[in-house]
C-alpha cells in the first residue's frame, strides 16, 4: 500500500532530497507553524459567513420562486435578505478567507516567519465583530442604500480598522523577508493593501451627491472586486497553480504586463454599472473602454496560468487543491471575458437591469475567487494543522456540488436574464411577461443554490474535523485516488 | 536598488487608483455641483423623506430602478416611463436610489403613472391581489388590524377571501409615508437640456 503512493513531502519536492533541502523542508515547516492560529482563526470563521450567508442566499432565490413564503417576518424580507447574503460572503466569506491565505501565502513567499501576530487576532475580532453588527444591522433595516456599502458606518469602520491591523501585520513580515525576488502574488497582495483602505476613505469621503454619488457607488462597487477581491483570487492562483503543478510559472513577463494593466484599467470599469443613466455619456463610454481593454491583462493571466497546466491535466485527477484552483482560473478567464462583452451597449442594452448581471456577479465571486480559496484552504490546512483530511470523497462531493451548482447558477441566470432583457425591450408586451418568463430560469437558479450549500456543508465539516484532529488517521494526503508511484517520487 | 523598485510600485499601484478616483468621480463632481434643480422639482416633504427611508429599509431598490433611459436604448419611452432622466432630476437625493436592476418597472415616474394611495397601498400589502403573477414581496407589516377604524385611518379594502374576520386592515404611518413617497414621484417637469438620443455609439 504505502509503496504504492507517495508522501506529502515527496510530493512537495519531487527532485531529489539533498541535505539542504532538508533543512529548507524544517524551514518551511517554522514558517507554517508560525501562523497556524491565526490563519485558522480567519479561516474558521470566514467558513462561518460562508455557510450563513449561502442559507441567505439560497432563501432570497426561494423568495423569487415563493414570494408569500415567510412573507409576513420583517426579518426575512427579501429586500433585507438579499444584502445580508451579499455582505455576508463578501465581507464575511471572502474577505477573511482571502485574508487567511495572503498571511500564509505572504509568509511562505517571503521566507519568513509571520509578524506582529497580535495584529492579526485583532484584525479578526474587529473584523468579525463589524461583519456581525452590519448584518444585525441590515436584519433590522439599518441599510445605507447604497449597493456594497449597505453596512451602517460604525460596522464599515471596525472592518476598515481590522483591515489595518492585517496590513500592519503583512508589511512588517514582508520588511522581514529573506528574499530577494518577488514572486507575482506579492505584488497583487502588497497592491491591495495599499488600494483597498484608500478606496473606501475616498468613497466615504461624503462629498457626493446625487447622480455623482452613483458614480461614486458604482466606482466603490466594482474596485472592491478590481483592488481586494481579484487580487486575492490572482495571488492564489498564481502560487498553487505552479505549486501543485512542480514548474515554474510560465512567463514572468506576462505577469509583469498582466498586473500593470490590470492596475491601469480595472478601475476606470465601475460606471457602465450605470450604462443608459442620467450621467455624461462621456463617463459611460469611458469605462466601457477600460472594460474592454481589460481583455489584455486577462489575456496575460489567462495565457499564463493556462500554459502553466497544460500537459499536465493528469494531475487534477489526483489533486484536490489543484482541481478546485484550475476550475477558479479558467472562470476568471471566461468571467473576465464575458464582462468586457457585458459592458458594451448594445449588450448591455439587453443584459443591464436583468438577471444576466447577477449571474455575471457569481460566476466571478464564486466560479472564480470561492473556487480559488476552496483550493488553497484544501491546500494550507494539512500543512498548519498538521493533519490530513480525513475523507477525500467528501472534498469530492464538495467540488462536484460547488462546480455542477455554479454551472447551473450561471447558466440558468444568463440564458433567464437574457429573455427576461429581450422582453423588457419589446413594448409589445407587458411588463409581466418579462417576470414570468424568467421564473423556471429561477427554479433553476435555486436547485444550483442548493447544491452549493451541500458543498458548504460537506467542507465546514470536515473543517471542523481538521482543526480537532479528528476521523481517521491518514498518513498519505488525501488525494482523490491513489497515485501511481512513479521514479521520480521513490524517496531516497 | 530595492527601494527604489519598491517607490516605484508604490507610487505606480497609487497612482493607478488615484488616477481611476479623479476621471470617474472627482471630476465629474466637480462638473455636476454645479447643476441647479429645475423649477419642476420639489423637495421631499418631511413624510416623503420619511417614506424614502422605508423604500431604503425594505430593499425596494434591490428590484426596481429609478433612472429613465432615452429613447433607442431599451424600451422605457416606448413603455411611457417618462422623458430621459437628468443628472438635475437628483439634486436632492441622498442616497441616490438608482438602482440596477428592473425585476420590477422602473418608478421614476410611478406617480404620474399610477397616483391612487388606494392602489399601492392594496399592492403593498400584497402585489398579487392587483397584479397576479408578481415576484414582488408582501409587506403586511406597514398594516396593522383594528377591530374598528380611527376617523383618520386609511383602510384598505381587501378580497372577501383574505379579510380578517370582524377586523379591518389599517394603514401604518409608514405605509402611509412610503405611498406619500411613491406617488410624489413624479418627474414629468420639463427640463431644459435633455438628451434626446444619448446614445452616441449606435445609429438606428
Ligand atoms: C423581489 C423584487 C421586488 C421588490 C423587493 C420590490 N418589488 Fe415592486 N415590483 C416587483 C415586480 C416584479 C413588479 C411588477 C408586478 C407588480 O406590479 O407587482 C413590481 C411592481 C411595483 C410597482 C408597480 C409599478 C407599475 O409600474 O405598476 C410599485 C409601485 C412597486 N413595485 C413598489 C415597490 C416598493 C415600494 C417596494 C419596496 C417596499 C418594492 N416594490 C419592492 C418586484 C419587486
Amino acid at each position: 500500500m504505502a509503496a504504492q503512493t507517495t508522501t506529502k513531502e515527496q510530493f512537495i519536492s519531487f527532485a531529489s532530497h539533498t541535505t539542504e533541502e532538508v533543512s529548507e523542508k524544517q524551514h518551511r515547516v517554522e514558517i507554517d507553524d508560525s501562523v497556524t492560529s491565526p490563519v485558522v482563526l480567519y479561516f474558521l470563521t470566514g467558513i462561518g459567513w460562508l455557510v450563513f450567508g449561502s442559507l441567505a442566499g439560497l432563501l432570497a432565490a426561494l423568495k423569487f420562486n415563493l414570494p408569500d413564503w415567510l412573507g409576513g417576518t420583517p426579518f426575512l424580507t427579501f429586500g433585507r435578505i438579499r444584502p445580508v447574503h451579499l455582505n455576508s460572503v463578501m465581507y464575511g466569506w471572502a474577505s477573511l478567507a482571502g485574508a487567511g491565505m495572503i498571511v500564509w501565502l505572504t509568509s511562505r513567499l517571503c521566507r519568513a516567519k509571520i509578524k506582529e501576530t497580535w495584529a492579526l487576532y485583532v484584525s479578526a475580532v474587529l473584523w468579525n465583530i463589524g461583519v456581525a453588527f452590519g448584518l444585525v444591522s441590515l436584519f433590522f433595516g439599518y441599510n445605507q442604500g447604497m449597493e456594497w456599502l449597505e453596512f451602517p458606518k460604525p460596522a464599515g469602520g471596525l472592518i476598515a480598522l481590522g483591515f489595518l491591523f492585517f496590513a500592519y501585520s503583512i508589511v512588517q513580515t514582508f520588511r522581514k523577508r529573506q528574499v530577494e525576488h518577488l514572486y507575482v502574488s506579492l505584488w497583487y497582495i502588497l497592491a491591495s493593501l495599499i488600494w483597498f483602505p484608500l478606496l473606501y476613505v475616498v468613497a466615504n469621503l461624503g462629498i457626493y451627491h446625487g447622480v455623482t454619488e452613483a458614480a461614486m457607488n458604482w466606482w466603490f462597487g466594482h474596485n472592491a472586486l478590481a483592488v481586494w477581491f481579484t487580487p486575492i483570487g490572482l495571488a492564489g492562483a498564481y502560487y498553487f497553480i505552479p505549486k501543485v503543478i512542480g514548474r515554474p510559472i510560465y512567463s514572468y513577463y506576462l505577469g509583469l504586463l498582466g498586473f500593470w494593466a490590470f492596475a491601469l484599467f480595472y478601475n476606470w470599469n465601475g460606471i457602465h454599472h450605470l450604462v443608459g443613466g442620467p450621467l455624461p455619456t462621456w463617463l459611460v463610454t469611458v469605462s466601457i473602454v477600460a472594460s474592454v481593454m481589460m481583455f489584455v491583462p486577462v489575456m496575460a493571466v489567462a495565457v499564463n496560468h493556462h500554459l502553466t497546466t497544460i500537459g499536465h491535466f493528469r494531475m487534477l485527477k489526483y489533486s484536490p487543491t489543484l482541481r478546485f484552483v484550475v476550475f477558479g482560473s479558467m472562470s476568471y478567464t471566461a468571467v473576465s471575458f464575458q464582462g468586457s462583452i457585458e459592458s458594451l451597449r448594445s449588450f448591455s442594452e439587453v443584459a443591464h437591469f436583468t438577471q444576466y448581471t447577477i449571474g455575471h456577479a457569481h460566476l466571478g465571486v464564486y466560479g472564480f475567487l470561492s473556487m480559488i480559496l476552496f483550493g488553497a484552504i484544501y491546500y494550507i490546512m494539512p500543512r498548519i494543522a498538521k493533519w490530513e483530511w480525513p475523507y477525500p470523497k467528501l472534498i469530492k462531493l464538495h467540488f462536484w456540488m460547488s462546480a455542477v451548482g455554479i454551472a447551473l447558477y450561471v447558466v440558468a441566470l444568463n440564458m433567464g436574464g437574457w429573455i427576461q432583457g429581450t422582453m423588457m425591450n419589446d413594448p409589445s408586451l407587458p411588463f409581466i411577461a418579462s417576470v414570468n418568463a424568467t421564473k423556471p430560469y429561477l427554479w433553476a437558479r435555486s436547485l444550483g443554490g442548493t447544491m452549493m450549500l451541500v458543498g458548504h456543508l460537506a467542507f465546514a465539516y470536515q473543517f471542523l474535523l481538521i482543526i480537532y484532529r479528528s476521523g481517521p488517521t491518514r498518513y498519505v494526503p488525501a488525494w482523490f485516488e491513489l497515485r501511481k508511484t512513479t521514479e521520480e517520487d521513490k524517496p531516497v | 536598488m530595492m527601494f527604489i523598485r519598491s517607490f516605484i510600485f508604490f507610487l505606480g499601484v497609487l497612482a493607478t487608483l488615484l488616477l481611476g478616483w479623479a476621471g470617474l468621480v472627482g471630476i465629474p463632481n466637480f462638473m455636476i455641483s454645479e447643476v441647479q434643480p429645475p423649477k419642476g422639482l420639489e423637495r421631499y416633504t418631511y413624510e416623503q423623506s420619511y417614506g424614502r427611508s422605508i423604500y431604503i429599509r425594505e430593499g425596494c431598490l434591490y428590484c426596481h430602478s429609478q433612472q429613465v433611459r432615452p429613447a433607442g436604448f431599451g424600451a422605457d419611452q416606448e413603455r411611457f416611463w417618462g422623458r430621459p432622466s437628468v443628472p438635475a432630476d437628483y439634486v436632492y437625493d441622498k442616497p441616490h436610489l438608482l438602482g440596477t436592476m428592473r425585476t420590477g418597472p422602473d418608478l421614476f415616474n410611478i406617480g404620474a403613472r399610477q397616483s391612487s394611495e388606494d392602489w399601492h397601498l392594496l399592492h403593498l400589502y400584497n402585489p398579487r391581489i392587483v397584479s397576479p403573477g408578481s415576484v414582488m414581496p408582501p409587506f403586511p407589516w406597514l398594516f396593522e388590524e383594528k377591530i374598528s377604524a380611527a376617523p383618520d385611518d386609511k383602510v384598505i379594502v381587501l378580497p372577501d377571501s383574505i379579510t380578517p374576520r370582524e377586523k379591518v386592515v389599517v394603514a401604518t404611518r409608514e405605509g402611509r409615508a412610503l405611498t406619500a413617497y411613491l406617488i410624489g414621484m413624479n418627474h414629468t417637469y420639463p427640463v431644459s437640456q435633455v438628451p434626446a438620443h444619448n446614445d452616441t455609439t449606435k445609429k438606428k
